[in-house]
């Protein structure tokens, strides 16, 4: 039987689509209005409501919490004090990703993580004798994110200490009278908040956010708008742009943290003493560069676009709806070279986008690659060029 | 191709030309009159290889393309701020009013690549839907469903739901087909340049080319009415006054006078992200657009001076060499370009005098006669449609009050006999509901785009007419919304003659010229001159009065600029150029 999220007896009564998607067996709407390009537009022009609920979330607590996510997580967690998140990732340990999410440090020994998939088998079979527990919270939380450039101030006039919080602080606060964690994080790639709250209290926390939105042009946003928002972001999804290393049959559905473009997590390893999950290999493939591809931006050229649809006979589409299916990326002798994993035409950008992986040899950005798209019942090679992710970043995310 | 055949038409307001010519009085200096290479002020600390008069968006378009090829360009603005027509003013504390333009749909995309509009914040956003209100109560509510357009439609005229898919199809076919006319000069037909003859060439095959029946199609909207051609489609009163509104504007027809369907024609070619008839809202207006531009421009190192209206172009020797401002300062460069309209560009900046007589007769004759008015509302909240309830979400686009045809024929009566629309078309956008940031919280910005207000009226003259026009406006409104007025906080009104005085586009028309045939393609804004030239070398145009057209398009800039680019390569082979400038005298004389 499906399952609904705690925010859903609001999202429902806004959903005039009446289309719902399933998200971890919860029910989530895959838009609320007939454009999902407007709900977009919310995201990138005002502030959009997203509810994130149906993620996995996992409470790390005790003593030796710090201590088994340092030697779990890619990303060094002693960096992340108590009032801080991460983004990070999990590896295994010949260095494939095994998943990624956002951890949050709520207390002292204490931390909440998400997960697109269930891990917590994984994890607990990783304590191995430390002082430290893994509890599936999922249920207990609703997370709502309200993402946009007006999100700090419709959330200031409800706790005025979120005015303060830098990308990837986190709070303990009340709102509504209800206590709840605000992050300044989001999937996104825009100025945005995320808010735990208690899964009973939920609705009082809906509608507070609604009460400070009225008349603001606020409105929720569905799937597909988050997916546009992610890709310009280069914010990569689980069994899209990559899958888990748990599950793979094979390498080639393997990734290293490197090879999708986190290499930044790894950027003080050098000091970095720990012996995580996967560090010998993570190492190794930084010290000899034997990462197979990179996940980079494409960029398709416009002019070229038009002219292979216009010569087709076909109004050139600009469609915005994410494409999130692989697509493969060759040179001019049409030799293959990678692929790309999820594509669309970028509204803010005003150009069709793809996140691709390419040989080590055409990250530089402004290399170019063709990508093979179907014409008229034909494949066609449409001139594209590498671009650094993300595509699209705004000052404001992090300001 | 677009999935959506929701607003399938809308239009805009527009046209940029910032600075404001001489007075006709003072035409006849300029040039000859005062004598070249004159260095007064500190101008001459700068080179400059280009001079821009006018920072609308057809300016700042051409001198950011002139800036991008290298060449020093320097624009010169009358007004304290740039973009022309297309502004937004915050003229009560928190309220934005798009004064003019109030919507972008005909940009050239490749305007928004090549000046790279994305880095500087281009964000036009969708407006989703279309609310024609109708005189029983009852409305028609379009949409970006497509299915839900039909059963819309459908409550109106079941017949009309499917013929709309059918109408779209073949209007599209039309606009797939004329639209590389927009991004391409037309070709010299009075010229024995073989280059000429080739592009005309080309221009016939391609027409020759094209499915017998879009290009019937085509030649019928281009020359005949929009109500011949809706009555071929459709039966419902609400749906053909919604699509024929856009055959109006800007223009002084009706939707049963020949010509309405060019005037259709051009609003249906707008896109917005390659949906055709597609309309977006720009974050903060076309103000917000020309800001941005501006910003682009200076990025690839245009200078923007404001407040330095050009009074006249200095000439020497039948070339232009610089520009004076009415303060006495003076500009030189051996390119200058006029942005302005071509009543100005002809017959005010120069001294009509040095230009050949049939030109002089041809922009003597071209009709302005500006026909729209703009009143725009600060209101207290979002006005209450009686049929919808509570519901707010029908603002989010366009609202058309022109609920048939024959409501905007009657309105196009009162202008062909000298008076304004008792009932006028408006062509209202809460901006507020798509852009939040362009109000307070709760509040809400209303512009309204009014036709028909004639420049010229017989019995009265603008200035008393301002306030009872939005008198009447507001009149309007408040029969299909219920208590409007009180709703209003303040109103202000534009008439052609404030359009007139403050922008500086003759007669205040918005196109810089009407959208007529005769004033098209090879013939804008005169035959023998639609490639961008003049007859005064190094003198050139840029403005809406050229071809495309008007419409916050860019065009007239881009391809002005691509002109003067080509021509400075020339130059470089002296002999080639005066022959292609004997070669113009000629074909002009002959003509």
């Amino acid at each position: 039987m499906i399952r609904t999220t705690p925010f859903h007896e609001r999202t429902a009564a806004l959903n005039e689509t009446g289309i719902w998607e399933h998200w971890s067996n919860h029910l989530v709407a895959s838009r609320y209005q007939m454009s999902e390009k407007f709900e977009y537009f919310a995201i990138r022009n005002t502030a959009g409501l997203f509810d994130t609920s149906p993620l996995y979330k996992y409470r790390i607590h005790g003593p030796a919490a710090e201590r088994f996510l340092a030697g779990v997580l890619a990303r060094d967690i002693r960096t992340c004090p108590v009032g801080r998140g991460q983004y990070t990732a999990w590896c295994d340990d010949r260095g494939f990703v095994v998943e990624d999410g956002v951890i949050l440090h709520v207390a002292p020994d204490e931390y909440l993580l998400t997960a697109a998939e269930p891990n917590l088998a994984y994890f607990q079979a990783l304590i191995d004798g430390l002082d430290v527990a893994v509890d599936d919270v999922s249920a207990d939380w609703g997370v709502l994110a309200v993402q946009g450039p007006r999100s700090r101030e419709l959330l200031a006039a409800l706790a005025p200490e979120v005015a303060r919080l830098a990308y990837f602080d986190v709070i303990a606060t009340k709102i509504a009278k209800v206590p709840v964690h605000v992050s300044r994080t989001g999937y996104t790639g825009d100025l945005g908040f995320e808010i735990w709250v208690p899964a009973a209290d939920a609705l009082a926390v809906w509608d507070a956010v609604w009460g400070v939105s009225r008349g603001r042009g606020v409105i929720p946003f569905g799937m597909t708008a988050l997916y546009m928002a992610r890709i310009e972001a280069g914010l990569v999804l689980l069994d899209v742009d990559f899958n888990s290393s748990r599950f793979a049959w094979t390498d080639a559905d393997r990734t290293t943290p490197i090879e999708l473009g986190l290499g930044w997590m790894f950027r003080d390893i050098g000091a970095d003493d720990r012996t995580f999950l996967g560090h010998e290999a993570i190492r190794r493939e930084i010290a000899t560069t034997s990462s197979r591809w990179r996940l980079s931006g494409l960029i398709l050229d416009w002019q070229d676009y038009d002219r292979i649809f216009d010569a087709a006979g076909l109004i050139p589409p600009k469609d915005h709806t994410p494409v999130q299916d692989e697509y493969y990326v060759y040179d001019d002798e049409l030799n293959q070279l990678g692929y790309a994993t999820s594509q669309m035409y970028s509204p803010i950008l005003q150009r069709h986008i793809a996140l691709a992986r390419v040989p080590l040899d055409r990250t530089a950005p402004g290399s170019r690659v063709k990508l093979e798209l179907g014409v008229s019942h034909r494949y066609e090679y449409f001139d594209a060029h590498v671009a650094r992710l993300p595509l699209f970043n705004p000052e404001r995310r992090t300001a | 191709m677009p999935k959506s055949t929701a607003p399938a038409t809308k239009r805009a307001t527009s046209k940029s030309v910032g600075a404001k010519a001489a007075p006709k009085a003072s035409a006849t200096r300029g040039a000859a009159a005062r004598p070249a290479g004159s260095k007064r002020d500190g101008a001459a600390d700068h080179a400059w290889d280009a001079i821009v008069i006018g920072g609308g968006h057809n300016g700042l378009t051409n001198a950011a393309y002139l800036a991008k090829a290298g060449l020093r360009t320097l624009v010169l603005e009358r007004r304290h701020l740039v973009g022309g027509a297309a502004i937004t003013e915050e003229l009560r504390p928190g309220y934005w009013f798009t004064t003019f333009s109030y919507a972008l749909s005909l940009l050239r995309p490749d305007i928004i690549h090549e000046l790279e509009l994305t880095r500087h914040g281009f964000m036009p956003i969708l407006m989703p839907t279309t609310f024609c209100p109708m005189e029983n109560g009852d409305y028609l509510l379009l949409g970006q469903d497509h299915g839900e357009n039909h059963r819309e439609i459908a409550r109106h005229s079941r017949h009309d739901a499917d013929a709309y898919d059918a109408f779209n199809h073949d209007v599209l076919k039309v606009c797939q087909a004329i639209k590389p006319l927009l991004d391409a000069a037309p070709p010299d037909i009075f010229s024995d340049d073989p280059e000429e003859l080739v592009a005309l060439a080309m221009l016939g095959s391609r027409f020759r080319r094209l499915d017998r029946k879009v290009l019937h199609d085509a030649v019928r909207l281009l020359t005949g009415s929009a109500a011949d051609f809706l009555d071929d489609y459709f039966e419902s009163d609400i749906l053909k006054g919604y699509i024929a509104s856009s055959s109006i504007i800007g223009t002084k027809v009706g939707p049963y006078s020949q010509g309405s369907g060019l005037v259709l024609l051009y609003h249906l070619m707008g896109e917005h992200d390659g949906e055709f008839g597609a309309w977006a809202f720009h974050k903060r207006g076309n103000g917000g657009f020309t800001q941005l531009l501006a910003k682009a421009a200076e990025s690839f190192g245009v200078e923007i001076r404001l407040e330095s209206p050009v009074e006249s172009v200095i000439t020497s020797g039948g070339r232009a060499t610089g520009v004076a401002l009415a303060d006495g300062r003076e500009f030189h460069a051996p390119i200058v370009v006029s942005a302005l309209d071509p009543r100005r560009t002809f017959l005010e900046l120069v001294d009509p005098r040095q230009l050949p007589t049939d030109l002089v007769d041809a922009i003597t004759r071209f009709r302005f006669q500006g026909t729209s008015a703009k009143v725009n509302f600060a209101l207290d909240g979002v006005p209450r449609y009686p049929a919808l309830g509570d519901r707010t979400d029908q603002y989010r686009g366009f609202t058309n009050i022109g609920p048939s045809m024959e409501y905007l024929e009657r309105a196009f009566d009162d202008a062909k006999y000298g008076a304004f629309s008792t009932r006028p078309y408006l062509d209202c956008a809460i901006q507020s509901q798509v852009d939040p940031d362009m109000a307070p919280p709760g509040k809400a910005v209303m512009s309204c785009f009014v036709q028909y207000a004639p420049y010229h009226l017989r019995e009265s003259d603008w200035d008393t007419q301002r306030q009872p026009l939005g008198d009447t406006v507001q009149a309007t409104l408040e029969s299909f919304f219920p208590g409007f007025g009180d709703l209003v906080l303040q109103r202000e009104v534009q008439t052609p003659l404030d359009i007139e005085r403050t922008v500086g586009l003759s007669e205040g028309n918005i196109f810089a010229g009407e959208f007529l045939a005769p004033q098209m393609y090879f013939f804008r804004p005169a035959p023998g001159w639609s490639q961008y030239r003049t007859p005064i070398e190094g003198y050139y145009q840029c403005g809406s009065g050229t071809h495309p057209g008007g419409c916050v398009m860019g065009a007239p800039g881009k391809l002005a600029a691509e002109r003067i680019i080509r021509d400075r390569g020339r130059a470089v082979a002296p002999d080639r150029a005066n022959a292609v400038a004997r070669d113009r005298q000629g074909a002009v004389a002959r003509a």
